[in-house]
């Protein structure tokens, strides 16, 4: 892919003194939606302020879509940023908020008055437009805050931790909008501590520990890639758990089998989940009554716990 | 799109205006600008009282010195440090300046922008203070004698000479402060540094003379100060006096110089406000 269409970072180090942001970090994010994910001071908002010309690099270079951020000129017409700050110019009313901003960007009264309002009617805020942001609730201020960052048509938006505070149903609303731009070819680059929610959206992930990237890429292949150290875990829903875990036994790939606690099903752990899904579609054939196969630690939760959580523990 | 830069210095000038002219933070700059009024009132309304006006030659004295020590060295020093040194800084201290930099706009653009805001709210208030106090000083005298000041004895001249003087002040002050309010994170120590270089100016080499903006300034007071004021005359004299015109010239380039050099700054500025 052209890396005039994807987000690339390279050799990119920033440190703030002696204190280290991010390091050597060589990135490549294409179309969809891609989750930074990792505890805090890990390096994801540093990355996201780099990408977006709010910190230079100490190291390395940065483009996105083919644009260096130190051309704002250029980058905040494709680009949206919702930051983390949870503050506001003074005074302003959300509406004024949006529109005093889109008249930055050469926009008419009308055009701004057009975005301003279908903005703010994507986010749900029309009845509190004319209110002061100060008055707002934490829920209402970041979703003023995306209306802000996406008011302009932007085809890459950066997120970070876009949910915090938001109510169960605007979190479920803001989550079908991010898939809905995603499936419009928009770049998406969301930080969250959520993982369920990331796993949910997210068409890859970057994990970060203490400034490294330390896995990259679709979630599935990521997991792959720890196999060998982690098997794969999958729960068997059947009938007959105790003559199952004896065939399985039989693969070399498999390394332990737990009977679940119901008395139904099976908890097995495998080095090798391709060569394991056939084994399961042969047994269900052999007339082994198998209801369900599901994997249990391919998502986001799982791959935290098992690299950042033993970097963490290191 | 040749003109988007000046579309978007207007919308700029459009932001800032609203935070300059109505926060609530800028109230001491107004309070500031109308100190020498109530002064100068309060020194009419004594006259009044008196039932005798006073020596009108005294009072245009009065005036030149009020205007050299009181307007130049104080209230339009720290009014332009109040309102220029928050453009960039206040906003550090709000967390707002990023949602600036987040906008498709060239720093550059947005440093002009923003000192054009300061330059129009500082000229507005500043000039306004300068034209009401000669009002208020000369409000006592008959009608006749005024008349006569403005026509005859360069009245008009005079008060376009403070004007002009002002406008210059917060012309060359706001992009000083401009500038330390983009570099230092704590900027009242270079502030006071500034105020320190302002008042020994007349002290200071010639050359040196030259990097203030009070030394242009002083060609521009059409009165020359009585000496009779103690130690503090030395302040008013210009050891090396240049023409208003080159004064002129001279303030613009040194307002040019500074800034070339804020937007330079501003344009390598990163947003880390949990650092601040």
């Amino acid at each position: 892919m052209l890396s005039n269409q994807q987000i690339v970072f390279e050799n990119v180090s920033k440190f703030y003194g002696d204190v280290l942001g991010v390091n050597r970090v060589s990135l490549t994010i294409p179309p969809g939606i891609t989750s930074l994910v990792g505890p805090n001071g890990s390096g994801k908002t540093t990355l996201m302020n780099l990408m977006t010309g709010l910190l230079l690099p100490t190291r390395g270079k940065i483009s996105v879509l083919g644009i260096s951020p130190q051309h704002p000129e250029q980058l905040f017409r494709q680009l949206g940023y919702c930051t983390q700050f949870d503050s506001f110019p003074r005074g302003f009313t959300g509406y004024q908020f949006v529109y005093s901003f889109l008249r930055l960007y050469g926009c008419t009264h009308i055009e701004a008055e057009q975005f301003t309002w279908r903005a703010i009617e994507r986010v749900n805020m029309v009845d509190a437009a004319h209110r002061k942001i100060a008055g707002y609730s934490k829920g209402m201020r970041q979703r003023i805050k995306l209306a802000q960052s996406t008011c302009h048509g932007p085809s890459i938006l950066v997120l970070d931790e876009p949910l915090n505070g938001l109510d169960p149903l605007v979190r479920a609303e803001v989550i079908a909008l991010l898939r809905s731009l995603a499936e419009e070819g928009m770049h998406i680059v969301i930080s969250s501590h959520v993982l369920h929610e990331v796993d949910m959206i997210s068409d890859q992930v970057v994990l970060l520990s203490n400034g490294y990237v330390i896995a990259e890429g679709k979630i599935r292949g990521v997991r792959g890639e720890l196999d060998d150290e982690q098997p794969m875990q999958v729960i068997v829903r059947c009938s007959a758990p105790s003559s199952l875990a004896a065939k399985v036994f039989a693969e070399d790939s498999v390394v332990e089998a737990r009977m679940h606690k119901d008395g139904k099903g099976l908890l097995i752990k495998t080095r090798d989940p391709d060569k394991f899904y056939l084994l399961m579609n042969r047994l269900a054939l052999n007339g082994i009554g198998v209801e369900s196969v599901m994997p249990a630690d391919d998502d986001v939760n799982s791959l935290y716990e098992y690299l950042i959580g033993s970097e963490e523990s290191r | 799109m040749k003109t988007l830069w000046l579309t978007q210095i207007a919308a700029v000038l459009r932001l800032e205006m609203r935070k300059t002219f109505f926060s609530r933070r800028g109230l001491w700059v107004y309070l500031l600008a109308l100190f020498p009024v109530m002064a100068y009132l309060g020194h009419t309304i004594q006259a009044i009282q008196r039932r005798r006006p006073c020596d009108f030659g005294q009072d245009t004295n009065i005036f030149a010195n009020g205007f050299q020590f009181l307007d130049l060295r104080v209230v339009i020093f720290f009014g332009c440090l109040g309102i220029f040194m928050n453009l960039f800084r206040g906003e550090v201290l709000d967390r707002s300046l990023h949602y600036y930099f987040l906008a498709p706009i060239r720093r550059e653009v947005l440093v002009v922008g923003k000192y054009l805001a300061g330059i129009t709210a500082a000229v507005v208030i500043f000039t306004t203070s300068t034209i009401l106090q000669f009002v208020a000083l000369y409000a006592h005298f008959p009608q006749s004698t005024v008349m006569a000041y403005l026509r005859d004895g360069n009245g008009w001249s005079h008060l376009g000479s403070y004007v002009l003087a002002t406008i210059l002040g917060c012309i060359g002050y706001g992009s000083v402060f401009l500038l330390m309010g983009a570099l230092f994170r704590n900027p009242i120590f270079p502030a006071a540094g500034v105020l320190i270089w302002e008042g020994i100016n007349s002290f200071i080499p010639p050359v040196l003379q030259k990097f203030s903006v009070i030394y242009y300034l002083k060609s521009f007071c059409p009165i020359e100060v009585t000496p009779n004021i103690g130690p503090l005359s030395m302040l008013t004299v210009n050891a090396d006096p240049i023409s208003p015109a080159i004064a002129f010239i001279g303030i613009l380039a040194f307002t040019g110089l500074v800034i070339f050099v804020a937007a330079w700054q501003v344009r390598r500025m990163e947003i880390n406000y949990g650092s601040d």
